[in-house]
This record gives structure tokens, sequence and C-alpha cells, in this order.
């Protein structure tokens, strides 16, 4: 008898347990291919197509869906977190590692919702609280050009997430917090190339996925959009794209952003880091009119309220002082004694929003690593800039930056060797 | 008014006059200094070498490298297929050097020629660098390696591939000669550690795994202490037949 009371309690608990797993989870079937509200024919269309292949490029799909290396769109490049590593999956038509048994509802419940085939909830590395903006008309062609590539068999690693981040689940109150889903509702109040820029660096663009504070979570408030942020992980700072002075596009003209996206260069500066892969494999491809477009939402963007002047922590007056003969040694031969660059050359850093961004990371790392700009169609042979990582203490660097920040009409915090030492390695990936 | 005020008066007036030639002058010598030192920065030259700062902060303007230390290689008179084939290899993580994968990770195909181009065009003397110590029995095997091979652990010789006086072959082996015992051995424990490939079939790669660590020492203290031939440019293309298939040489498969 007590037996058996306590399988049927055992039952009980099991059956409990069992109702709980399936209310909670998200599940849904998927769609076949078959059962696709869209057309084998449609998908064969070559103008749907060739737009879809435009918006890949404007999303820039490819930056996470290809190893360095391996074949394009057929995943495997790992996006570090500091919740752990998420590789991204093969976008390629393959049936078994790929999106081949995909259909278009599949795809748009991803992109649009954050699901994934059967219903599971996406990790937000992909930026689907951007892409949520993207329409039904655009994502269908990006899903037609997807589904034209050649297939390649390549299965996507597992999650390096540890718990409770590996718990799909968590991230229900993850969404609740900050996924608002929805496609792009245009403004009437302003011109079509203003929602046109907004639904770009909104949606697809996903420029806010770097270009922005994130919290604890990782989650991003709307009311700080595109107001600039340290990438985690990655650690460059993605700056400020408002009118705001001193670390924002303040002074930038509209012919300004649209060169620095088409050629990687400008009169007020050059992309490297992270917008460098920004404007080699997205930007530079873009239609002139889409440019412009982003330029002008960008700079309708109000300057925010101005930080307070940062506090002095320590003093700073001999660290300028080598700083300043730094600069005229290594730096000035290229940048100019006034910091203005040479156009079309080397970047003024003058009122450089890299420059002057809030953490100094940016001019640590560019001191150290030197490089090229983007080479694009508009910039096939860029001048680069020698390394100092090899010839130049954590002292000297933290000196020269300092100084670069005061110099001029820049305004930004002075830096200590120690935050030189933390950005030595070399971000590869 | 007598005549000494006059006097003074007309001096002062020269002086007066004189002074503004004086600081005219001036003005219009400063601005000169100027507008050259505004020439001068705007005069950027147009040349592949200006354009390459960036490589040549570690391996100099003429590719002549950091012979001493071992650490930055040498790129000058290097095959320009070979170091073409290296700048791609760092762009697909191949090659894994952090700084390396930084700097060409936007290149194009056509710039990276460029740049291999204008290196592998300079001429710049060898520098011998410091060998460590090392017994005549294991520089001799050194020798018999570079020379002969070990045929009994299918190690082919460093001359069947490299050239006969081990200075390359035209367009994609690189030389063996005048390079660092740091540098040279370095590189064969790198393709042990798979920090240093290429494309398949990787014959170098097959050919550092077969080395036994003392190998690696006695085979780069051989090659860094080598009497350097006259002529170290590279042997003309086509004159060597591999021992192994090699896919920086058009080889296609795994090699297995």
């Amino acid at each position: 008898m007590k037996t058996l009371r306590r399988l049927l309690l055992l039952l009980f608990v099991v059956a409990l347990l069992l109702a709980a797993w399936l209310m909670l989870r998200s599940g849904s079937a998927p769609v076949s291919r078959q059962a696709s509200r869209i057309d084998a024919a449609t998908l064969k269309d070559p103008a749907l197509i060739a737009k879809g292949e435009y918006l890949a490029l404007v999303g820039d799909c490819v930056a996470c869906h290809t190893a360095q290396g391996g074949a394009r769109f057929a995943g495997g490049r790992v996006t570090a977190t500091p919740f752990g590593d998420i590789p991204a999956p093969n976008l390629t038509p393959d049936a078994k590692t790929g999106l081949g048994d995909w259909s278009f509802e599949d795809f748009w419940q991803a992109l649009h919702s954050g699901k994934g085939r059967h219903g599971e909830l996406l990790y937000p590395a992909f930026s689907y609280t951007s892409y949520t903006k993207v329409s039904q008309d655009d994502a269908l062609a990006i899903y037609a050009y997807l589904q034209s590539l050649p297939p390649v068999q390549q299965a996507t690693g597992p999650l390096g997430l540890k718990f409770p981040y590996n718990v799909r689940s968590s991230l229900n109150a993850w969404r609740a917090l900050y996924f608002k889903e929805g496609v792009y509702q245009p403004d009437s109040t302003k011109s079509a190339a203003w929602n046109r820029g907004a639904y770009l660096v909104q949606g697809l663009g996903h420029c806010n996925e770097c270009h922005i504070t994130r919290d604890a979570l990782g989650g991003m408030r709307s009311d700080q959009s595109l107001s600039g942020g340290q990438i985690p992980v990655q650690n460059w700072y993605a700056p400020d794209l408002s009118t705001q002075a001193n670390g924002g596009l303040e002074g930038w003209s509209e012919q300004d952003i649209v060169n620095l996206l088409k050629t990687g260069q400008s009169n007020k500066g050059t992309a490297f880091g992270p917008m460098a892969d920004v404007v080699a494999r997205s930007t530079q491809h873009m239609d002139e009119d889409d440019l412009r477009a982003i330029a002008t939402y960008l700079q309708s963007l109000p300057a925010r309220a101005p930080a307070p002047a940062p506090e002095l922590p320590f003093d700073t007056k001999s660290l300028v002082n080598q700083g300043t003969k730094v600069y005229a040694q290594q730096c000035a031969g290229c940048h100019g004694k006034d910091g203005k660059g040479i156009a079309g050359v080397y970047p003024p850093l003058d009122g450089n929003s890299s420059v002057n961004e809030p953490t100094g990371i940016n001019a640590i790392r560019v001191v150290l690593l030197g490089g090229f700009p983007p080479v694009t169609a508009g910039n096939s042979r860029p001048y680069s800039m020698p390394p100092f990582a090899q010839s130049l203490s954590d002292n000297e660097v933290a000196s020269v930056v300092s100084y670069i920040r005061q110099a001029w009409s820049n305004k930004a915090a002075p830096l200590r060797a120690d935050d030189v030492s933390k950005y030595r390695h070399t971000p590869v990936d | 008014m007598d005549t000494n005020a006059k006097l003074s008066q007309a001096r002062s007036t020269a002086l007066r006059c004189l002074f503004h030639i004086a600081m005219v002058a001036l003005l219009l010598a400063l601005s000169t200094v100027h507008a050259a030192e505004d020439q001068a920065a705007s005069a950027v030259p147009d040349t592949i070498q200006q354009r390459v700062a960036s490589c040549a902060a570690c391996h100099g303007a003429h590719g002549e490298g950091s012979p001493q230390s071992g650490f930055f290689p040498r790129l000058a008179g290097k095959p320009e297929g070979y170091l073409a084939r290296q700048l791609k290899d760092f762009q697909d993580g191949l090659r894994k050097y952090g700084p390396m994968e930084y700097t060409v990770r936007h290149l194009s195909p056509q710039y990276m020629q460029e740049i291999a181009t204008y290196f592998a065009q300079q001429q710049v003397p060898y520098s011998r660098s410091p060998v460590p110590r090392i017994s005549a029995e294991t520089l001799q095997r050194g020798e018999s390696l570079a020379l002969k091979g070990d045929a009994a652990r299918q190690i082919p010789a460093c001359v069947s591939c490299h050239g006969t006086q081990l200075t390359g072959v035209q367009p994609n082996i690189p030389g063996l000669v005048g390079l660092p015992y740091d540098y040279l051995s370095s590189q064969l424990g790198s393709w042990r550690t798979k920090t240093r490939a290429t494309v398949a079939p990787d014959c170098m790669a097959l050919v550092a795994n077969r080395l036994s660590d003392s190998d690696i020492s006695a085979v780069s203290a051989w090659l860094a202490s080598h009497e350097l031939p006259s002529d170290l440019h590279a042997q003309p293309a086509g004159s060597i037949t591999p021992p192994l298939p090699c896919g920086v040489l058009g080889a296609t498969g795994d090699g297995a």
C-alpha cells in the first residue's frame, strides 16, 4: 500500500512537472516549405534575389555568419559575449546544417520575433532587437537571396554559454525587459529620406547594437539609442552618433557621413576597428540615396545634455608635457601640429569623435595597433598608420593619448598607464 | 624746435620706419616658412612606401626586418608570390599572429599583391644574426638535413624545394639562408603547433612534423650560420620539382 501511494505521488509530481514544462515551453512546429504561402517560383525571381543581395549587404549578415577564411554565409564565426560564446549558424540552403528546410514563415519568425524554427527563443547576439523593424517584403527578399546561395554543409558549433544563460527560457525575462517586436512605423511628420534613414539605421543596419551602452544583462535602454557605448568583450568604443559635441557627430556635414560610410574616410575621421569591418563589407556597397538618407536621419538626432567635465583624478601636468613631446616626435608628421591631419590622407585628431569618446579605448588601441583604413572602391590603396605597441611604453602611450584628448578643441579626460596595459592584446575577432 | 630736437625726431621716425620694415620682413619670412611647411604637409608622397608605414614600423622601411632579435622577419627580396600568400594566410587565420591578422584584415587581393611586390623588389644587404653555441655534431646533423634530408623518416632535404643555394625559388618558395636562428626555429615550431599553416596540402607542415625537436635546432642553426652565397636572389620559376604535393605550388587534395 505504502509503495503504491509513493508511486502515485511520484506520478503526480512527474505529471505536474510535465504539464508545467508543456505550458512554459514556447515551442511551435515549423512550417514546411511545401506548406509555405511563398511558392518556389517567387523565390527564383532574379529581381527579388538581387534586392535581397543588396539588403543582406546593408544588414552585413556576412560579418557574423562567416568564419575567418570560411565560406560566405556558412556560419561559424563566434560572437564572444559577457555571458559566453555564441557561434553564428549556417545561412546557406543546406538541408542538414543550413536553412535548406526553412520556409519563409520560419525565417520571418526568426528575424521578426527572435524565435527559431521550433519556437525556441533565440539569443539576442542575433540582433532581432533591431531586425524586428525590417518589413516583410524586405525579409522575403533576403530569404530568397539566401536560398539562392550554393549550399555549404557546415554544422554550427555548440553554444558556449554557462548557467543560467544556457537555459533558453531565461530569455523570456530578457525579452520582457528589452525586446519590443514590431516593424518600423514611418513618422509622417518627417521626410521620406529621414524615414528611410531611420528604417535602415534602426532596422537592418542594426547600428544601435554597438552604438549604445549595454547594461549588466546586455540590455539596451530605448532612451539611450545611438548615444555610444563600449562594445562588450571586443572593447572598442562605438561613438555617439547624435550631433553631440566632443565625441558625437557635431560639425559633420551630410557629405562627411556619406564619405565615411562610402570610402572609410572623411574630413572628420576615418573608420577603424569594428567600423572598418562594417564599411568594408557593408556600407561601401550601399546606394548613394540610402547613405544620404542615413546621414539625414543621424543629423536629426539632437545633441544630449553635455556630460559634466571629468574630474581629474591625478596631476596630469607632467603626463601631458611628456605627451606633447611624444606627439611632436611620432604623430605630428602625419596628423600635423594643429591636429588637423591631411585631407584625404591622414585623419584629423582635433574634434575627432573617436579621440573624444569617454573611455579613451579607441585612441589607445589605434596608437598601439596602427593599421590600414578599410580598402574600398573609393579608397583602394589607403595610407596606413604605424603601430606603436612595440616601440612606446604604457606610460608614453598614456601621455600622448592624454595630450591628444586635451589639445586643440578636444576636451576628454586624460588616461593613465594602467588604462593602456589593459588593451595591449590584439583584438582579432 | 631746435636742431637737436629735429634730429632726434628724424632719428626716431627712421627707427620706426626701420622697425616696421623689419616686422614686415619677419612676417613675410614666417609666412613663407609656414607656406613651405603647408606645402610639405600636403605633399604626402604618392608612393607605396609611404602607404605601408604600418608594415615599416616593425619590418623596416625596406623590409629589412630585425635581424638582431629575429622577431620581425625580413621581407626584402623574398619571392612576391610567397609574400602575397603570407598576407592572405594571415587574413584567413591560417597563420596566427594577432597584430598581423589585424593589420591585413581588410586588404584587397590587389593591394596585398602590390605590397608584396614592393617588398619583393627591395634589395637590402643580409646581415648575420647570433647563433646559439651548438656542438659540431649537431651542426653536422643540420647540414645533413638541409642538403640530403633523412630518407628513413621521409624528410626531404631543404634544398629539394628551397633551391640548390637555399635562396628560394620564384615565385612562391622563400629562401632559408641569411635568416636568424630564432626566426627559423620558431617557424618550424609554429608549423607543429598549427599557428602557421597554409592551403592544403600543407607540405611544410608535414615536413615540420617529421622533424624532432633536436632536428629543428640543428637545421635552424646550420641554416643561420651557413655562409651566404654570392647571389642571394631566388632561383627562376620552374627550376625545381618538389618531392611532395604542395598547395602553395598549385597541388590540390589533402596531401595525405
